[in-house]
């Protein structure tokens, strides 16, 4: 059966604490390649019919009216996994 | 006058609001989440507590259950609603009120009595204050910064919609402790009224130790909107 996976990133305007502590933990380990961490999260919805254009874009709104508050975060992509 | 007080699962402070609305001497009706009637009600509280668990995000659960519905239909026709902690988190959810609540700076929960300014008494919940004035209530979270965008923000500004202010916000955080919608039927408060409204059980105020009853006002309120 195929996934939906969704992944939502918290927008600039929210702090991010757990990304902040994160990017203070490469510094201490000397990563200087990177300088900011941003945690977002990963919603795995698996279909229970065909996967086409048309779940996926039903996928995209049940993101936005549930799996987001979009004044914080925001859908950063919704991709089709086939198995 | 009949104020009801709806629970979801993981609703905690039911109990207290129903102590505040008694002695209030308004009459408490307690609502189930999945009942879908409001009828008989005049005004409505969602109480603080961790509906969900607090899972995807704080209220975002609860939105979506029976009762909502009614809230929401009640709410665009004027009846006074309250939403305390998790009951503010699920009126912004709902769309209710502007803006969004994160994790504290420090990713803690947060317990203090904390100094706050009353910036609009122009609401169904805050017309017993005046205008400006500093209160004391408990306030008790760990998603509780205000946060919205720019834009949102310099809205709520412009019209007037912030309802409390903290005196002395915590770290970089707002200094939004309560916003109201446009109408000023519907309230969320980040603070507890709850939790000052009987001397001896309240917070702690300049004069006297837990001798804080600032929050009964909010619920008596009610009763110079009729």
């Amino acid at each position: 059966m195929a996934k939906i996976i969704v992944n939502v990133m918290p927008k600039p305007v929210l702090l991010d604490p757990q990304g902040k502590a994160i990017s203070q933990a490469l510094e201490r380990t000397g990563n200087f390649d990177f300088n900011d961490v941003r945690v977002g999260k990963t919603l795995e919805l698996t279909v229970t019919g065909d996967a086409n254009e048309s779940v996926r874009a039903r996928a995209e709104e049940v993101a936005r009216e549930l799996f987001i508050n979009q004044e914080l975060e925001y859908i950063s992509s919704i991709t089709i996994e086939e198995n | 006058m009949r104020v009801g007080v709806v629970n979801f699962p993981g609703t905690l402070d039911n109990r207290d609001v129903i102590r505040a609305l008694n002695i209030a001497e308004l009459t408490p009706v307690e609502i189930w989440h999945q009942e879908r009637n409001l009828e008989k009600i005049d005004a409505l509280i969602l109480p603080g507590g961790k509906s969900y668990g607090d899972y995807l995000r704080p209220g975002a659960l609860a939105k979506t259950a029976p009762i909502m519905a009614a809230v929401i239909e009640k709410a665009k026709s004027g009846l006074p609603i309250l939403g305390i902690g998790n009951g503010f988190q699920i009126l912004l959810e709902a769309g209710l009120l502007a803006g969004g609540l994160a994790i504290n700076h420090n990713q803690q929960f947060i317990r203090r009595d904390a100094e706050v300014i009353v910036a609009n008494n122009n609401t169904a919940w805050t017309s017993r204050f005046d205008r400006d004035e500093s209160i004391v209530l408990p306030t008790r979270n760990t998603h509780g910064a205000f946060t919205a965008e720019a834009k949102t923000l310099e809205r709520i500004e412009a019209e007037g919609l912030v309802a409390l202010r903290y005196e002395n916000p915590i770290g970089k955080q707002s200094d939004i402790a309560g916003v109201s919608n446009a109408k000023g039927n519907v309230v969320g408060l980040m603070p507890h009224p709850e939790f000052a409204v009987e001397p001896g059980f309240g917070p702690d105020t300049k004069d006297r130790m837990r001798s804080g009853v600032d929050g009964l006002r909010f619920f008596t309120s009610l009763l110079l909107n009729n």
